[in-house]
């Protein structure tokens, strides 16, 4: 009845449940959906290979794993964006053919992708009737107010007559999160819903979903932060490179097993501190003002040092200038006010503020900045690997023509050094996958031989061997001597990786704190307090 | 003497062309198709017509017989709309199934559409064997120019709005129904999405390939219907080739003008009409030069209201975000 009757269920899938034996399977649940032996192959590529796993009403499932271990394809194949090569999908125990997204919101699945699907003209009510044919008569003014029911029923917040361009990435996902509502979706999927969110609105948004889950709706949270999965779901799938791998029960399990079943070997959860040496200043920044185009404060009063031999986290809820910062060292923002002094080897100071970026880029100061869409800043998606490490190679060799040999090289180190997963260098970098431009991004920024190196974000939408890839470089370009400056979003990674912490809250400093001796709540508490964030 | 109601009705009569056009290139638009042959499709939209009226006039003539003047109506009418859907098909084949650059397969278009109305129009001259280089329609265009019995007991009112032949009323409803259509219907704000982002109306379930095909059809035939009242209605039936002149660019300057709204168009349309014609209307002796000058007139407001739009910067007076580029189902 417990484990022997879904094994005996599942005959079709020898591979699953093998490692579900601590999960307590209640029989009153009812799978909204069982997919069954799914496989889903790209040319030579297997996406997900004999695939099974049941989604409960009422519950929350979180599909755990790797970049490229299928979680997003298997989604889609539910959300009918793709179709799958074999097996079978059942909705409410019926089994179903799935061909458009239309077919799937018709059996009541919606999908809230990464990349929102909304146009930015329209207000939140014109999004959310879009593609739909209900009624005779089109009336916005009623279907705002159904809008509006939804979200007073689930806890929402959100203006139906607001247009996109104005809303965060939050309200966005709200918008997102509300239409396949208003479809009447009662099986929601979220592809990796918090990567874009604050921890408040992260809050929020789990908040809703515990409404939902309430309400008896089966939720599917795609996703790699761990502790999210520990907070906010009752069950854990997890795949690995297109395979099943087991289904845990959260309350029955913890980070360390779930990382193990994720990566499939042991990957060590302390990530190398090496102490620093032979550390001065390299840049010193005093009363670092920036205003934005609106007149609204980024940065206010900013002072620290940036220390060559040693890396200098930055911690803050997103959007608290960390972005202005970075660009300001770089060349890239309009100050207001204040000094950045740069110490060149003989020890004489530069004025970088007013300084254009190609000659603070030739001092050896390198920013890589992994965006919030990847490619928006750095890369350039229709041109290849060769040609992106060109955009920074070019004025190489005094010629007429661009030298090629160079670049081609780099970009063949590069993918050997960090293993990027690439048909070959001249793919352009749009067909690569997330995990593997941020690749091509952070290690052409190191190749480059920098002596300061500004990265925000490097590692986000990252699988864990990935991440600790980036680290490592991290480690060793600090170990050259060069003045490592990291802005992180995972606080476990700030405080183990970085010698030093700042912490910026509202564009002014809320603290420096030393990273082997700060604790989480310390820093989370110093990433609130000045009040001037939300 | 300047009289205005007269120069009134010479900037309306001007500006049907102008105004039919850039209302069906605003919808064309809407789907994000950039049709720069919408030159060309006025073009052929007015020979199309020419050459159904000039085989039934010659028919008449041969029976000598008096015009029907509902077929003196519908025959130019069907023709002409038969010829500038065709344009717009094919410009949708080659956009939206071969994907071929838009700005390249519209400009072609035009230049293939000017060509095709001068070789038919000199075709066609060739066959009346007549000395003037020019084919005169007088008897359909009478059915075109037909106004209203009171217009003319009316006076100033008269003159200034009932003068003018169904097809400039015509017009003028079509643009009021092409911008009721986008802003408040359904299948309204869809053509809207698939302009904006194509990517979200296909996600949306909406066919993203069957609304870029309707609304540049329907765009093109309303466009040449424009170049049929330009040759029955203003030309008073009398093609020569290359008459029609710059009025396509006209229309697509239009469009930007009037931040697509085709509301707007109708008395921007006359503005611009009024523009185009007003160095007839001021003294500018022997100096050819200045005439030029006043002919340049509608531009220089195009780029000015660009200017302007671009510094208020208003997200909803922007061109359809996905205006002129492919979409790819693949690339999503």
């Amino acid at each position: 009845m417990l484990e022997g009757g879904s094994t005996g269920k599942y005959l079709c899938c020898p591979l699953s449940f093998t490692q579900a034996g601590g999960a307590k399977v209640d029989t009153k649940r009812q799978p909204a959906v069982s997919m069954r032996g799914i496989t889903k192959t790209f040319g030579k590529v297997v996406a997900n290979d004999n695939v099974s796993i049941d989604i409960y009403k009422g519950e929350i499932l979180s599909l755990l794993g790797e970049n490229g271990s299928g979680k997003t394809t298997l989604m889609n194949m539910l959300s009918g964006i793709y179709y799958p090569d074999s097996g079978h999908i059942y909705i409410n125990g019926k089994e179903e053919l799935i061909h458009s997204p239309k077919d799937a919101l018709s059996l009541g699945i919606g999908m809230v992708h990464q990349h929102f699907k909304l146009v930015d003209v329209m207000s939140a009510t014109e999004n959310i009737v879009l593609g739909l044919k209900e009624g005779r008569k089109f009336d916005l003014k009623t279907v705002a107010d159904r809008i509006r029911e939804i979200c007073s029923k689930y806890g929402f917040d959100l203006d139906p007559d607001q247009k996109v361009y104005d809303m965060s990435v939050s309200q966005k996902q709200t918008v997102e999160i509300v239409k396949m509502l208003y479809r009447k979706a009662d099986i929601l999927i979220l592809d990796e819903p918090t990567a874009v969110l604050t921890p408040q609105e992260t809050e929020k948004l789990f908040d809703v979903l515990r409404n939902m889950k309430k309400d008896g709706k089966a939720i599917i949270i795609i996703t790699h932060k761990l502790n999210e999965v520990l907070e906010i779901s009752d069950y854990v799938d997890i795949l690995n490179k297109g395979k099943f791998i087991g289904s845990l029960k959260t309350s029955e399990t913890n980070a360390q097993e779930m990382t193990d079943m994720m990566v499939g070997h042991a990957v060590k959860l302390n990530i190398d501190r090496p102490e620093p040496k032979d550390v001065k200043p390299k840049i010193e920044i005093s009363g670092l003002t920036v205003i934005d185009e609106d007149g609204i404060p980024k940065l206010q009063d900013v002072s620290f040092t940036i220390n060559s031999g040693e890396i200098l986290g930055i911690a803050g809820i997103s959007g608290s200038g960390q972005r202005e910062l970075l660009e300001s060292i770089a060349g890239l923002q309009k100050i207001e006010s204040g000094s950045i002094k740069y110490y060149e080897e003989s020890g004489k100071a530069v004025e970088l503020v007013g300084t254009n970026p190609e000659t603070i880029r030739k001092m050896g100061v390198s920013l890589s900045f992994v965006p919030e869409d990847r490619l928006g800043m750095g890369l350039v998606g229709n041109m290849d690997l060769t040609g992106n490490m060109m955009l920074r190679s070019f004025r190489m060799g005094g010629g007429l023509f661009t030298n090629r040999k160079i670049p081609h090289d780099l970009a063949d180190e590069v993918v050997k050094a960090l293993s990027v997963d690439t048909p070959g260098l001249s793919t352009p970098v749009r067909r690569l996958s997330g995990g593997n431009v941020q690749k091509v991004l952070v290690g052409r920024e190191i190749a480059s031989n920098p002596t300061v190196l500004l990265t925000a974000y490097a590692v986000r939408g990252l699988d864990i061997n990935s991440s600790y890839v980036i680290y490592d470089l991290m480690n060793k370009q600090k170990e050259k001597g060069v003045a490592v400056v990291y802005v992180g979003e995972d606080l476990d990674v700030l405080l183990q990786l970085a010698d030093r912490i700042l912490v910026l809250c509202g564009g002014k400093v809320s603290g420096i704190v030393d990273g082997r001796k700060a604790t989480k709540n310390e820093v989370g508490l110093l990433m609130t307090s000045l009040g001037g964030a939300e | 003497m300047f009289n205005f109601d007269i120069f009134f009705q010479s900037a309306v009569k001007q500006s049907i062309p102008l105004l039919l056009g850039s209302t069906g290139e605003t919808l064309t638009e809407k789907s994000g198709n950039l049709n720069l042959g919408i030159p060309g499709i006025m073009y052929v939209g007015a020979i199309s017509g020419v050459i159904g009226s000039f085989f039934y006039e010659n028919h008449l003539n041969a029976a000598e017989a008096a015009i029907n003047p509902f077929l003196g109506i519908c025959i130019p009418l069907l023709c002409s709309l038969l010829g500038s859907l065709l344009m717009g098909l094919l410009y949708c084949f080659l956009t939206v199934n071969l994907r071929a650059n838009q700005n390249v397969t519209g400009l072609a278009m035009t230049t293939f559409g000017v060509g095709f109305g001068n070789f038919f129009g000199g075709s066609l001259i060739k066959l009346t064997g007549s000395s003037v280089p020019s084919i005169s329609l007088r008897e359909t265009s009478k059915c075109f120019q037909k106004t209203l019995p009171f217009a003319d007991r009316m006076g100033v009112v008269g003159t200034m709005f009932f003068s003018y032949g169904f097809l400039a009323y015509a017009a003028i409803v079509i643009a009021i129904c092409a911008a009721f259509f986008l802003r408040k219907t359904r299948l309204g704000l869809q053509l809207r999405a698939v302009g904006e982002n194509p990517g979200t109306a296909d996600a949306a379930g909406i066919n993203v390939s069957r609304y870029k095909y309707a609304a540049t059809c329907i765009g093109s035939m309303i466009a040449g219907l424009g170049g049929l009242y330009y040759v029955m209605d203003y030309a008073s039936g009398v093609w020569s080739n290359n008459a029609f002149g710059d009025r396509g660019w006209l229309a697509i300057a239009l469009v930007i003008f009037t931040v697509w709204k085709p509301d707007f168009s109708i008395l921007a349309s006359i503005l611009f009409g009024g523009l185009y014609i007003l160095y007839l209307y001021i003294p500018t002796g022997t100096n050819m030069a200045i005439k030029e000058i006043y002919k340049m007139f509608p531009y220089l407001v195009t780029i000015a209201v660009l200017i302007i739009m671009s510094v208020r910067n208003r997200k909803e007076n922007q061109p359809p975000a996905a205006l002129g580029l492919p979409y790819f189902r693949e690339d999503r």
